[in-house]
């Protein structure tokens, strides 16, 4: 039993039910922008139904990791991705794969809430409607609302769906774009800092919405807030200058990390 | 003499700059930190008080004198003129001068001879009252600036107020052209609509003012109120207009998208100073282009398919003016389409959407006003376009909507109805006035809707 090897003890623990498979697997990711390199070799599992939180400090590459999952980093014309990065074992930087489909599954919420500027009827309806999901007004209506109600902001704007969702508050915003990505049924939705505009009772109900979407989706989540990662996130990650510095269930990272620069960063001493 | 005394006027200033920050400086001892105001603010005010109000007095003096100097020859002269009118009156003035100070004299006669003298002796003594006066001022404000200054002196805020004045001077000057402008056009159209009623302006449907006077000899004069309806001209604006906009709006638009969210950087820095020199190409070289290419080969092509096209058409005028817009319209849409913030690109691009997608669903729809208001800017710049029609579309003012016919503008009448000799009083020249303001009064009201929609755009992000 003592000279089980580490992966032993991983498929030991997956045989009992308690590491969920892997969504989504980073296998020596690098990115360069132009000449400067951005990400050394991130080897980074993402397991299904869980919510991993990115902490680091400013400019550790955290946002660059997240946007290569689902491959926004292809707008940027400088920016080249090395490595390998599956989602369900397919890599999702094969030629063969259709970046739209790829980003109806692995969806995005930013850090500024930028709902499109049309009624928030339209904002929801938006994904479903480029990707033919529904068929007639009715299914578009029933998405629409249970869009909305799984980002908790159905009771607040059931009776304004055609007022534009610039007027909503910062917060109700947020959730809007969170709705807005839950409408066409991704399976990974990535969040980079999704509270960082918000007053704390909406930074409240956002996390009690990532809790919530937990039950079905895969999340994963950039975040500054040491708090906030502990209390949304299963699995945490810490990023340094550009490399993965480690990983682990969040509770262990907080309490007992190995690394001296994740106990430093986590206590408030740098970053 | 009198640019004499405006150079030496302006070195005394020039000096007194530098006298004014020497002795603030001496007045402190060289601690120029003890100063109320910065030592070259000194200098300045002491130059403006030095100088200022004898230059302000030498420009008066040139404003005013001449009129100061006719009255007087006028009321010298009163019994020779007593029989002339008002254009006699201006012509002898004229001619009194040209003998006194140099130029060319119609019809020399005695009386502006002696004339001459008075006009001579007159302006001799005002040079010599206005070189006494300046000096003095310029003495006079030399000596007081010079006592004023000292350390807690506010040289800054009298520097400010000149400062703020001078440049409340400058804004005038344009705004006053304009109302001056506008003003004008005003009157001479008051003008013209006593003679000819204004309904029959608007709404008349036939245009042929060159044949605006029908009797002769006596009756010369009794003008036909018929003939000068703006109707066809108006007709043929449109038309043209119309046409240009079909060819702009969306090659123009389609150049801004492919600029804005397709181009690389490397094309796009090519591209957009290579389409806006196309703007820099001046309208008569499109004129000619229109005239000798573009028109021959649209009859050349409408001949052999059957086609009767007119050699000047309204469609090779509004084709080449449609290119002309093309830079207008796609480099202020390329603002706009530019101006819709990246994070909705990337939202939507987030949510799965193609580049095409993204752009016809959120960018376009999100940047519609600016975009409506940049189309509305070119329309009036078209409406207003003159050489291209001038050369291409001819001067028949027909009243028709086909495009392969010759038609007539506003513009291109306005330039028909004043080259050439004319007399400026007649009912024919005073038409070009009132197509002007009504010109103007379209372009306004499209320069108008359009800023009302970018204003509507502005509060959309903020
Ligand atoms: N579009 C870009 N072009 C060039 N360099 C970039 C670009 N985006 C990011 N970088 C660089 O890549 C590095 C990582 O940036 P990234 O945005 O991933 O950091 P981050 O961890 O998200 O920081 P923050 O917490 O401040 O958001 C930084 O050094 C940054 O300067
Ligand atoms: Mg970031």
């Amino acid at each position: 039993m003592n000279m089980l090897t580490e992966a032993g003890v991983e498929q030991q623990l997956a045989d009992q039910g308690n590491t969920p498979a892997i969504k989504m697997r980073g296998k020596g990711v690098t990115v360069h922008y132009g000449d400067k390199q951005a990400l050394f070799g991130v080897d980074l599992d993402v397991p299904e139904k869980q919510v991993t939180a990115l902490i680091g400090p400013s400019g550790c590459g955290k946002s660059t990791f997240l946007r290569c999952l689902n491959r926004m980093n292809d707008t940027i014309p400088i920016c080249r991705v090395g490595g390998d990065i599956t989602l369900d074992g397919e890599d999702i930087y094969d030629p063969k794969i259709d970046v739209v489909e790829l980003r109806a599954r692995v969806g995005m919420v930013f850090q500024k809430p930028n709902p499109f500027p049309k009624s928030i009827y339209e904002n929801i309806a938006y994904g479903p409607r480029i990707h033919g999901l529904t068929k007639n007004k009715a299914e578009l209506d029933a998405v629409v609302e249970s869009s909305l109600r799984k980002a908790a902001l159905w009771d607040e704007v059931k009776d304004r769906l055609q007022e534009p969702g610039t007027g909503l508050s910062g917060g109700q915003q947020q959730r809007l774009c969170i709705a807005r990505a839950i409408a066409v049924s991704p399976e990974v939705i990535l969040m980079d800092e999704p509270c960082s505009a918000l007053d704390p009772i909406a930074t409240a109900k956002v996390e009690e919405l990532i809790d919530e979407l937990r039950q079905n989706y895969t999340i994963v989540i950039v975040t500054h807030s040491m708090q906030q990662a502990a209390r949304v996130s299963q699995r945490t990650a810490m990023f340094h200058l550009g490399y993965l510095v480690e990983e682990g269930a969040t509770d262990k990272m907080f309490t007992n990390p190995d690394d001296k620069r994740t106990q430093d960063y986590i206590t408030g001493r740098f970053g | 003499m009198v640019s004499y005394l405006v150079l030496l006027l302006l070195v005394l200033g020039v000096a007194a700059y530098f006298v004014g920050r020497s002795r603030a400086v001496a007045s402190v001892g060289g601690e120029v930190s003890r100063l109320h105001s910065l030592p070259g603010q000194h200098g300045l005010f002491l130059a403006m008080i030095a100088a200022g109000p004898a230059l302000l007095a030498v420009l008066i003096w040139r404003i005013a004198t001449p009129g100061i100097e006719d009255s007087i020859v006028q009321s010298r002269f009163a019994a020779e003129l007593a029989e002339f009118g008002v254009p006699q009156l201006q012509a002898f003035l004229r001619d009194a001068r040209a003998i006194a100070f140099g130029g060319i004299v119609s019809f020399p006669d005695e009386t502006k001879e002696a004339a001459a003298v008075v006009f001579r002796s007159l302006h001799q003594t005002s040079i010599w009252l206005i070189t006494a006066v300046a000096l003095i001022l310029a003495a006079g404000g030399s000596f007081f600036g010079y006592s004023r200054i000292a350390p807690a002196y506010r040289a800054r805020h009298v520097v400010e107020r000149v400062v703020k004045w001078f440049l409340i001077l400058c804004s005038m000057i344009a705004i006053l052209t304009t109302i001056g402008i506008v003003l004008s056009l005003i009157f001479e159209s008051i003008l013209f609509f006593s003679e000819i009623p204004i309904f029959n302006f608007l709404f008349g449907l036939h245009w042929s003012p060159q044949s605006a006077f029908t009797g002769a000899g006596g009756d010369a004069g009794d003008v036909n109120t018929e003939i000068f309806g703006a109707v066809p001209l108006l007709a043929g604006t449109l038309l043209i207009t119309f046409i240009a906009m079909l060819i702009a709006a969306p090659v123009g638009l389609m150049a801004a998208i492919y600029l804005s969210d397709y181009a690389t950087q490397r094309v796009r820095a090519v591209a957009k100073p290579v389409l806006e020199i196309l703007a820099g190409i001046p309208t008569v070289v499109y004129g000619f282009f229109a005239a000798l290419t573009v028109a021959p080969f649209f009859r050349g092509v409408g001949e052999s398919i059957g086609l009767d096209v007119a050699s000047e058409s309204a469609l090779a005028a509004g084709v080449v003016m449609g290119i002309m817009i093309i830079p207008f319209v796609s480099s202020l849409s390329d603002d706009v389409i530019n101006a819709v913030p990246q994070s909705l690109r990337d939202g939507s691009a987030g949510l799965g959407a193609t580049r095409s997608e993204t752009i016809r669903r959120v960018v376009l729809p999100a940047a519609l006003p600016g975009i409506v208001s940049a189309l509305l800017l070119a329309v009036s710049r078209a409406v207003g376009e003159t050489m291209i029609v001038v050369m291409a579309a001819g001067l028949a003012a027909n009243l028709t909507f086909n495009p392969l016919e010759a038609v007539t503008t506003v513009t291109v009448q306005i330039v028909t109805l004043l080259v050439g000799d004319q007399e400026f009083d007649s009912a024919k020249t005073r038409a070009a006035f009132a197509l002007g303001l009504l010109l103007f009064v379209i372009t306004l009201a499209l320069n108008v809707i359009a800023l009302r929609v970018v204003q509507k755009y502005r509060e959309q992000y903020d």
